[in-house]
């Protein structure tokens, strides 16, 4: 068990270590020159240059990448290009709201794929099922930011009955937030909902195959009790697998959603960041996303481990 | 950015005037005319910073010059320079020295009185501290100096008319000494708004500036709400999130509006001419037929329906019709197939391929296909690439000139010298005779200038040194009570001090 969690701890380390050079290295061959961007049309060769030294552009790469990556162990984000801001409070704000809307959309997600792929496994071969089968299906073929759309087109300008866009911080107005919540995580968690469903359904299909749930319905128990007492565990090991590679597809389509209900999360941040060749803000928001992803999987490994004896002695 | 109905905005201060006397008398004091009365406006594009004097772009004096900076002159509805912070001003016989008569009760909200000397640190600010490019029309002063408190004098080194337009811009806006030390965050100026707060990513929130000067805006507050998405800030206003679409992005989508009475739409002009820029460096575009074909081979009037909905106007040349030496260049070169396709047989680029480097915005990306169509009609073959913008345009075509043709709005005001009078700029025009009547325009007294203008837009038309595609309008949509909404767009600014219900 702790030899297992040795070895995924350094896994984890040396994935964030090759993701910042990675980060830098794709950063470095963008085409546009940030110093160009922030100056505009007109500005001079000279202007530029100065900006760039400014930047701290001129100097060799190697230096700028061991002076990012040491800021970032610092926990120093540095000042963007362009706003002349610190980085660190803009990302860790935007975050919040990102945070609020994943993990709504999780949510949501797991309130409509659990349920739905059990029944969906328990009654594979009757029409409820199937049916249930084929609208899952629609949900994976319909990307985050149309679900989004045709929310927005059908709750908030046909009905009138949720805002089409914005964004206010619980603290500041709970009713509100909440309202505006809810056509964004639903438009993400929808659509997760729809994928993770079926990895439910065959979850469980594989545990109802098993044995042990034989035996159990030998024993008495109607088909929903033998699973819900004895399968439901057992299914959970690979969904919260497939839970924690969903997220990065989760922050990713937070990055659209948050486009189409102008919401300022981390997602609006970067695209901004990218437009105006603000590089610096770029490579931490991108960094942040990679240790978002990287920290999810490293603690599914380990719940992993919790949720199934058989892979503490198995290494 | 003003009203260009003049009649609406009297009678809006009318309104406002009459309102705010019997405010006046019922309520003891610090009352304006809307009361707690808000607003919001839904924009594109939010500003990265609030400092323009080190960031480029239009929308940080969309939001702040005239509203929260003021200039000692400004431009009104027509064009025409008007006094502002600057009660009248005074030209030297040898039209080098300027002499400002500046109001005496303005204050900066940070309490500073404004005063002539402010104005003196301003102008040689530009020169000193300003790094964005525009800050080059401020070369041409040689000295700035504070007569008394409300007198300032500025020496120019040679004649400028050019200069006191500029005064009309960002370059001309008024800055406190104490109220420079944090431009990006911390505006500081004498106008009817003071910033007040700034939600990144989302929105910036105007206040009325209780203490300002002259007549006190009618909102209370305004708040600048900015949206990626065209469809996004349509549904804004859609739902009552907004109240005003400050620019509309997808024209074909107006129809939405259009048929509902609870909106207004306004349809008026901006500088904003679309071009179809040539390399003129590049050897294909040195024959003179060449350039000739290309813009009869357009259908201008096709390409606006198809391409921006038919809105917009068609100009001929790089003037506006907001600028006095205005003409309709429309005829210099008629669409007309078959000269085209003769005029390229003669000047032997038929059959010859054309590099078009569309930067990725709205109106380039649709825009090019048809140009592509036209021109393949007339017999020459055209490469479409996309650039992102601004980014890539910026480096590939603008600063490396690496292109054959491409297309972009050029929205500064009197741009026809920036973009065809300097060789070195993109366009890579090189034509003295132009130059010659640019530089006389320049310096001549005002009836010179237009007329020396007119020639230059002939010029330029003729020699077909690019092709005008058309000029891209102002579009709003707007709550139908909302009054004083700017139908020309020809200034930096968003005036927002008109505005009422």
């Amino acid at each position: 068990m702790i030899l297992r969690l040795i070895e995924r701890t350094a896994v984890f380390l040396v994935s964030l270590a090759v993701s910042t050079v990675l980060v830098f290295a794709f950063m470095a061959i963008l085409p546009g020159d940030p110093a160009r961007v922030a100056l505009g049309v007109n500005a001079s060769d000279q202007a530029v240059a100065e900006l760039r030294r400014q930047f701290g552009l001129d100097r060799p790469l190697p230096t700028q990448y061991f002076d990012w990556v040491g800021g970032l162990l610092r926990g120093d984000l540095g000042t963007s290009y362009v706003s002349k801001v610190a980085i660190g409070p803009q990302v860790f704000d935007r975050l919040q709201v990102t945070l609020w809307l994943v993990v709504a959309g999780m949510i949501i997600a797991l309130l409509v794929a659990a349920p739905a792929g059990t029944v969906m496994a328990a009654r594979h071969r009757q029409v409820s099922g199937l049916a249930l089968s084929a609208v899952s299906q629609l949900g994976v073929a319909i990307p985050a930011f149309l679900a989004g759309i045709l929310l927005i087109v059908v709750f908030a300008v046909k009905l009138g009955w949720l805002p089409a866009n914005g964004w206010t911080p619980p603290a500041q107005d709970p009713a509100m937030f909440l309202k505006q919540l809810i056509l964004p995580a639903l438009s993400l968690g929808l659509v997760q909902g729809a994928v993770l469903t079926r990895y439910v359904r065959s979850a469980v299909l594989d545990v109802l195959r098993e044995d042990y749930l034989r035996t159990a319905r030998a024993k008495g128990l109607r088909p929903f009790q033998a699973l819900w007492k004895h399968g439901l565990r057992n299914a959970a090991v690979p969904v919260v697998t497939v839970l924690g590679l969903q997220l990065a597809t989760l922050l990713i389509g937070a990055v659209v959603v948050e486009r189409v209900f102008v919401i300022p999360g981390l997602g609006s941040l970067l695209l901004d960041g990218v437009s105006n060749r603000d590089l610096l803000l770029v490579q931490d928001v991108v960094m942040v996303l990679v240790l978002a992803v990287l920290l999810v999987n490293f603690l599914v490994d380990v719940l992993y481990v919790a949720l199934d004896p058989r892979l503490r002695t198995a290494s | 950015m003003k009203v260009s109905i003049r009649a609406v905005a009297v009678a809006a201060a009318a309104v406002l005037a009459l309102t705010a006397c019997s405010a006046g008398s019922s309520t003891s004091s610090g009352s304006s005319p809307g009361g707690e009365q808000k607003l919001s406006i839904g924009l594109v594009a939010e500003p990265a910073s609030l400092d323009f004097t080190t960031t480029d772009g239009a929308a940080i004096p969309q939001a702040l010059l005239g509203n929260v900076y003021e200039t000692l002159v400004k431009q009104d509805d027509s064009g025409k320079i008007v006094p502002s912070l600057a009660k009248s001003w005074k030209v030297s016989p040898d039209r080098k020295t300027y002499t400002f008569d500046l109001v005496d009760n303005a204050k900066f909200t940070n309490g500073k009185q404004f005063t002539a000397s402010d104005a003196v640190f301003s102008i040689n600010r530009v020169k000193t501290a300003w790094t964005i490019s525009l800050k080059s029309a401020m070369d041409v002063v040689s000295d700035a100096k504070a007569l008394s408190p409300t007198q300032l004098q500025v020496t120019l080194a040679k004649p400028s008319n050019d200069w006191l337009f500029r005064m009309t811009t960002r370059i001309g806006a008024m800055f406190s000494e104490s109220g420079v030390s944090a431009l990006a965050t911390d505006p500081v100026g004498t106008g009817p708004f003071k910033f007040s707060k700034w939600n990144r990513g989302d929105s910036i929130v105007l206040a009325r500036n209780d203490g300002y000067w002259s007549t006190k805006p009618f909102f209370q507050q305004i708040t600048l709400k900015y949206f990626k998405d065209a469809t996004a800030l349509n549904n804004a206003l859609l739902t009552n999130t907004i109240n005003v679409v400050g620019t509309v992005q997808a024209p074909e989508a107006l129809s939405q509006f259009t048929s509902n009475s609870k909106y207004q739409v306004i349809e008026g002009t901006t500088n904003g001419e679309v071009l179809l820029s040539f390399n003129n460096s590049r050897p294909v575009f040195k024959d003179l037929r060449t350039r000739q074909a290309i813009r009869m081979a357009i259908d201008h009037k096709a390409l606006l329906d198809t391409c921006w909905a038919g809105r917009g106007k068609l100009i001929g040349s790089m003037v506006p019709p907001t600028d006095p030496w205005y003409e309709d260049l429309t005829g210099v070169a008629p669409y007309d197939l078959a000269k085209a396709k003769s005029l390229l047989q003669a000047s032997g680029a038929a059959g010859k391929t054309l590099r078009l480097r569309l930067p990725t915005l709205p109106y380039a990306t649709s825009c090019g296909q048809v140009v592509k169509s036209d021109l393949e009609q007339a017999g020459l073959k055209v490469q479409i690439d996309q650039l992102e913008f601004p980014a890539a345009w910026l480096t590939t075509v603008f600063k490396n000139a690496d292109y054959d043709m491409s297309i972009i709005a050029h929205v500064e005001p009197r741009d026809l010298g920036a973009v065809f009078g300097n060789p070195k700029y993109y366009t890579r025009y090189d034509d003295p005779t132009l130059q010659a009547d640019l530089a006389a325009a320049d310096a001549g007294d005002e009836a010179t200038q237009v007329a020396d203008m007119k020639k230059a837009a002939r010029r330029l038309s003729e020699q077909a040194a690019g092709d005008w595609l058309f000029l891209l309008p102002n579009l709003m949509v707007a709550d139908k009570d909302i009054k004083g909404l700017p139908t020309n767009a020809i200034t930096e600014a968003f005036d927002l001090s008109q505005l009422s219900r």
